[in-house]
């Protein structure tokens, strides 16, 4: 206190004390969640990091280092690029699959009052539910014999379609149930989109001379939705990638590994042949993939969307 | 450029009336102001003539066309919005450039890569480049063509929504509040720059706003509005001199009117205070009235002073504001008369050195303005009740 007996004689050693109690404060406030953060999210990236240079099985004694082998042999790996290459063609399906109809019906419900809110629910209803309950319903409805849909197929006198059980048809199917999760969730995202758009923008517009819904979508909607079109495209690619539960559910990656996704073939390598060092290799790869795709489609849009 | 005129037009929003029964002619090449306290329907009104409001009844003429079916951009009118409404993701040239685009381009010409098949489009193009770079021009954004809206300040926006209304040549331009979204030294400068783009291009101008100074200063004639209804419709001047209606007295002159109570005397005349006015009152003796002095219209003298002619209020002055040209003084009257009034007055070298303590205000008669219990001007067009060498309008000093 002797400092602040003397205020403008020695006004420094008083604000290095303050200064220096206060970064002690600060480091002590940000630290539990500094922790936190280390511990669920650094951590364990490192744990698996360090897993996938091992020949680590789930409850071995010892394991050995075995350097990149993991990754070697993965691109190796006939069963891993296939569930590779069929990941691809699932987000091929599903990334314009949802994000359209998620934004068709967005754009179709933005205008009704009274009814929009029971669409809302409709529509977001699959969200909610969860997906490997939901995926028995589909394995019903989708049966070749005792389903509804090849029911009404037969009716009108076409062939059944072996919808889960023809390797051609199986990856278009189960990417049709991705869609249908997922287009409440980004039709959402496009209808809080739509209610930032100023009214007066379309009234301008209409001024100006469009003159139809495609006019109007084309000069203000589409370009104005262009930040909300690039966090959907960049979660719904996401979440594709990480298809699971109705692989998991409905084919077990069959018939003859048409099905096999990326996250099932770790699965299988981690849980069921408990390969724990290569399946964290495999996670590598798959999170290296994400995050390519992520930042690529940031900078190519971002470059685009803003204004 | 176009005659604007409304019949009976009328609009309620789910049985709330907004307008009822507006007649208006709007010559062609008129700057016609509608003015009016929020809520008034002046901005409904506006969007009616534009065509983004259907009107519940009546009909909109468009140099004598009813135009009440077509859709806004068929009504060849252009618009200002008070946010400007410029699209926020084009830049300067395209906003400006996008009216023409939309009616000289088919739709497939518009679009990304379908517009490759049209061999016209780049003529189309050119064209369209060389009216914006005009209007650009005479506007003086030229050197903003290449950037987006957001990196301009409120003035400039401003003028890149003139010029994206200018750019089509338009029957009328409509504008909402244009300048409210402005600092005040700026939307100084542009009502005069706008009162200067329409003497040069000398197309009808429609203008809403609540600022009685626009009002005033760049209109050749004023329609008044509360309340759904046209109160008074005339040039400027006339409604600041006759206000037809208390309500237009009080909106229109700052600061605003005086309004005292006052009430017909036996002998018809204008009793204010317990003293007979010569002004004629109009109403069954006994009948309230309401009169309206103007601040302009009250000269300060010492306490007891009298001119000819002139009538006084005495009062004590409680506040007095120093504008530098002038002084507004608000001073409590005494009894028998009660209130408080307010007094502008010119500072010159002969002003009064103002003080507090009692002071006469002198008002000539014929500058009040006479209200019956409705708020209705009493019509003062019959012969004076006494000779009276003071003007009818307002007594400057």
């Amino acid at each position: 206190m002797t400092a602040a007996a003397l205020p403008y004689a020695a006004p420094l050693p008083r604000r290095n004390r303050q200064r220096f109690i206060e970064s002690v404060a600060g480091v002590g406030f940000a630290f539990p969640a500094f922790l936190l953060l280390l511990l669920t999210n650094v951590v364990p990236l490192l744990v698996l990091l360090y897993l996938s240079f091992t020949d680590f099985k789930l409850g071995a004694l010892e394991s050995h280092f075995l350097g990149l082998d993991n990754f070697r042999k993965a691109l190796a790996d006939p069963v891993f690029r296939r569930s590779l290459a069929n990941t691809f063609v699932y987000v091929a399906i599903v990334l314009p699959g949802s994000v359209g109809l998620g934004l068709l019906i967005a754009v179709l419900l933005h205008k009704r009052r009274r009814t929009r809110s029971i669409y809302e629910v409709i529509y977001f209803l699959p969200v909610t539910s969860t997906l490997i309950a939901m995926a028995t319903v589909w394995q019903f409805i989708l049966h070749p014999r005792l389903g509804p849909v090849n029911g009404v197929l037969r009716a009108m006198g076409f062939d059944a379609i072996p919808f889960l059980s023809e390797p051609a048809y199986v990856l278009p199917t189960l990417a049709a149930i991705g869609i249908w999760q997922l287009v409440g969730f980004n039709m959402v995202l496009f209808l809080a989109g739509l209610s930032a758009i100023p009214r007066d923008l379309y009234e301008a517009a209409e001024i100006d001379g469009c003159r139809s819904g495609v006019d109007r979508f084309l000069t203000i909607t589409w370009p104005l939705l262009g930040p909300t079109t690039m966090f959907v495209i960049v979660t719904t690619s996401i979440t594709a990638f990480k298809v699971f539960d109705t692989v998991a559910v409905m084919t077990r990656g069959g018939p003859m590994g048409s099905s096999e996704v990326l996250l099932y073939a770790i699965y299988l390598e981690g849980y069921q042949y408990f390969h724990m060092g290569y399946a964290a290799a495999l996670t590598l790869i798959f999170l290296a993939f994400v995050l390519l795709f992520s930042i690529l489609q940031t900078f190519v849009l971002e470059r685009r969307v803003h204004y | 450029m176009a005659s604007v005129a409304l019949q009976s037009i009328g609009k309620s929003f789910g049985g709330v009336p907004v307008l009822s029964d507006i007649n208006l002619d709007i010559a062609d090449g008129e700057f016609l102001t509608l003015v009016g306290a929020s809520g008034c329907g002046k901005s409904t009104l506006i969007r009616i003539i534009a065509g983004l409001e259907p009107q519940s009844a009546g009909s909109v003429l468009i140099d004598g066309v009813p135009v009440d079916h077509l859709r806004p951009h068929e009504r060849h009118v252009a618009m200002v919005f008070q946010s400007y409404a410029l699209y926020p993701h084009m830049k300067v040239f395209a906003n400006i450039a996008l009216p023409l685009v939309m009616s000289r381009l088919r739709l497939f010409e518009r679009l990304p890569v379908l517009r490759l098949l049209s061999a016209r489009r780049r003529s189309v193009m050119a064209g369209i480049a060389d009216e914006v770079h005009a209007v650009a021009r005479q506007l003086q954004i030229e050197a903003l063509l290449e950037r987006r809206p957001s990196q301009l300040s409120g003035g400039q926006r401003q003028r890149v929504a003139l010029g994206r209304a200018m750019v089509r040549q338009p029957a009328a331009f409509l504008m909402d509040e244009p300048l409210s979204n402005l600092d005040a030294k700026l939307r100084v400068h542009m009502r005069s720059e706008l009162a200067e783009l329409h003497a040069r291009i000398g197309t009808t101008f429609i203008y809403v706003t609540h600022d009685q100074v626009e009002a005033m200063t760049m209109s050749d004639r004023v329609a008044m509005m509360d309340n759904g209804v046209i109160l008074q419709l005339g040039r400027p001047g006339d409604l600041y001199a006759r206000p037809a209606n208390v309500k237009v007295a009080q909106f229109i002159g700052t600061p605003a009117i005086n309004l005292l109570p006052a009430k017909a005397s036996a002998s018809g005349l204008v009793e204010l205070f317990g003293r007979e006015l010569p002004v004629r009152a109009g109403g069954a003796p006994g009948a309230a009235l309401t009169i309206g002095i103007r601040p302009e219209a009250l000269t300060p003298a010492p306490a007891g002073s009298a001119r000819a002619g002139m009538h006084a209020l005495v009062g004590r002055l409680r506040r007095s504001e120093n504008l530098g040209a002038g002084q507004i003084l608000h001073v409590d009257l005494v009894a028998p008369a009660s209130g408080t009034v307010i007094c502008s007055i010119a500072n010159g070298p002969e002003t009064l050195p103002i003080e507090s303590g009692e002071l006469a205000l002198l008002f000539a008669p014929a500058s009040c303005h006479v209200f019956d219990a409705e708020g209705q001007r009493i019509a003062d067009d019959s012969a004076p009740v006494t000779p009276s060498p003071e003007p009818r309008t307002r007594a400057l000093t």
